[in-house]
């Protein structure tokens, strides 16, 4: 049988391997995979907008119920979490970014220290630090919840009631989660900022409290303030689509909602950062 | 067996199976029964008999318009489901009580009183200290008062039970669908709805004397003889329509003797 050319051209001497045929299971593990990746993609897109059409279409309708609903998440995700968000700030301020301010100033760029904190804080740590930390503290906390609901058939309960359960169970949580994780992050912002100067006081680094400020002031641009709240409020709003698919969207029995928890994790954290990434690309084009 | 058919109502349709084909709620795909023709009038007290998994909680859930039908027409309140737009189906599903079998489905997370606030809150779009009247004058006459601010989780199934009937009859429903509701009830428990269901068909104080419509779906045919009016099989997959309680002793269908709990002739 006469050779093909064109496949002999195209491997490199030594490669030869290359040419020789994938082993059929490797193709079908590759293969399954796509398929479960599109799957996903298709139902999280549907999901998402179903949410999005319950949410416009019902944005008035049970407000005395819903609104005491978005409250509670608030507190859920924003309040309580609190704490653990300004120790993670003192930590990250302290580890990160005051060893950045007293290394630029020994290195005579003190004048970039502002710059550097919004590019690294504002910019980046902030939101995506903060989503990932409401994602394993409550979003996990919703796939169990909402697994148990639909395991438990409370879904079907509530619309023998003639209650939506996307309107009843998702809308507040995607609108409450959004606004968590927008406040955290601007709470998480100040107090890793202020605690990054704590660091760099402590080392004798020669920079005043004032001139802190104005470098950070002049670092920052309106656009930073936009992407802010865009990144937040859609990190927010995906990491509470990830995890309300995941609880609510398919029949699960008890025993599976382990397995969603963990499945809704590694979808919340892998979406969250391919989101960080593509704001990356926005910033830079 | 020729069955004589059901007692014929003297009133309209409320629901109304044309040969319908009812699916399974775990999957879609899958018939559980075939051919159903069913009509549920007013004051009625329908009692529906079947093995477990026979399709009886399949049968109500497409009742209340949970559930498509997969073929067929399904007809409430005089309209074909298949002509509802938006959200008709949602607001014609207020006018059906479904009480789920296996402990009522009650919401976990809320307490007993707010079970019961919250599809009235939800519809009024009110607080719920507006409703707090309503919701205590349905706790006393389900007996629930003493378990007004108990996290639903908590109680035992029986109670839960009561919980879902409570439930459903806050919103005042114009027909009342049970999911076997004696199910595992001590005798207590077991009286106290025997009690309640018959002052409802009769006419409760609830409804201001107007008998309300009831279709209970069972696997124990002996509790209802007093009360059900029509009685009707799931078997194979098929409805059979069986008549009224003095018509069961003279069915030879083996299945309906079983539900008697007589000796298989």
């Amino acid at each position: 049988m006469a050779k093909n050319p064109a496949k002999e051209a195209s491997v490199l001497p030594g490669f030869g391997f290359l040419a020789t045929p994938w082993p059929r299971s490797y193709l079908n593990f590759v293969g399954r995979k796509l398929f479960r990746l599109a799957e996903l993609v298709k139902g999280l897109g549907a999901f998402s907008l179903i949410t999005l059409g319950v949410t416009l279409s019902q944005w008035n309708k049970a407000v005395r119920v819903i609104h005491p609903l978005i409250r509670a998440e608030i507190y859920r995700a924003g309040v309580r979490l609190l704490p653990i968000i300004a120790f993670m700030g003192f930590a990250l301020g302290f580890v990160v970014i005051g060893q950045t301010v007293s290394l630029l100033t020994r290195v005579g760029a003190s004048n970039y220290a502002g710059t550097v904190m919004v590019m690294v804080v504002v910019r980046e740590l902030g939101p995506i630090a903060t989503a990932l930390l409401v994602l394993a503290r409550v979003g996990t906390a919703t796939v169990i919840e909402l697994g148990t609901v639909r395991a438990m058939g409370e879904v079907e309960a509530l619309e023998a009631l003639g209650i939506d359960p996307i309107h009843y169970l998702v809308v507040p949580r995607v609108i409450g989660l959004a606004i968590a994780i927008f406040s955290l992050t601007v709470y998480f912002i100040l107090i890793t900022l202020f605690s990054g100067y704590l660091f760099a006081f402590f080392q004798d680094v020669a920079l005043l409290p004032g001139q802190y400020v104005g470098q950070l002031a002049r670092a920052l641009r309106w656009e930073d303030f936009v992407l802010l709240i865009l990144k937040t409020l859609i990190f927010g709003v995906t990491i509470a689509v990830v995890t309300c698919y995941e609880g609510l969207a398919k029949p699960l029995r008890q025993e599976e909602i382990a397995e969603a928890t963990t499945r809704a994790v590694v979808q919340g954290v892998e979406l969250t950062v391919l989101l960080d990434a593509l704001f990356i690309l926005f910033l830079l084009f | 067996m020729s069955a004589s058919p059901p007692e014929p109502s003297r009133h309209l349709p409320l629901i109304q199976f044309l040969d319908v084909a009812v699916m399974s709620m775990e999957n879609s795909e899958l018939t559980v029964l075939e051919g159903v023709n069913w009509s549920i009038s007013e004051a009625d007290f329908w009692v529906v008999g079947g093995m477990p998994a026979s399709g009886k909680s399949d049968l109500l859930a497409t009742a209340a318009g949970l559930l498509r039908p997969q073929r067929g027409a399904l007809h409430l309140f005089g309209r074909d489901t298949a002509s509802f737009h938006g959200d008709e189906l949602a607001r014609e599903r207020l006018r059906v009580g479904l009480v789920f079998g296996d402990g009522g489905r009650p919401f976990r997370y809320l307490t007993v009183a707010e079970n019961l606030a919250m599809p009235m809150c939800y519809h009024q779009d009110c607080a719920p200290a507006q409703v707090e009247s309503t919701v205590n004058a349905m706790l006393e006459y389900t007996g629930l008062d003493f378990l007004a601010h108990q996290p639903a989780s908590r109680l035992n199934r029986s109670w839960r039970q009561r919980v879902g009937l409570a439930r459903a009859l806050i919103l005042h429903p114009e027909v009342l669908l049970l999911d076997n509701p004696l199910a595992g009830m001590d005798p207590r428990q077991a009286s106290w709805w025997m009690g309640f269901l018959g002052k409802l068909s009769a006419g409760h104080e609830l409804y201001h004397g107007r008998p309300l419509t009831l279709a209970v779906a069972t696997d124990d045919f002996r509790p209802w003889l007093a009360q059900g009016r029509q009685f009707a099989l799931l078997k194979q997959n098929h409805w059979l329509p069986l008549g009224g309680p003095a018509d069961l002793d003279r069915c030879a269908e083996p299945l309906v003797q079983e539900l008697l709990a007589s000796p298989v002739r």
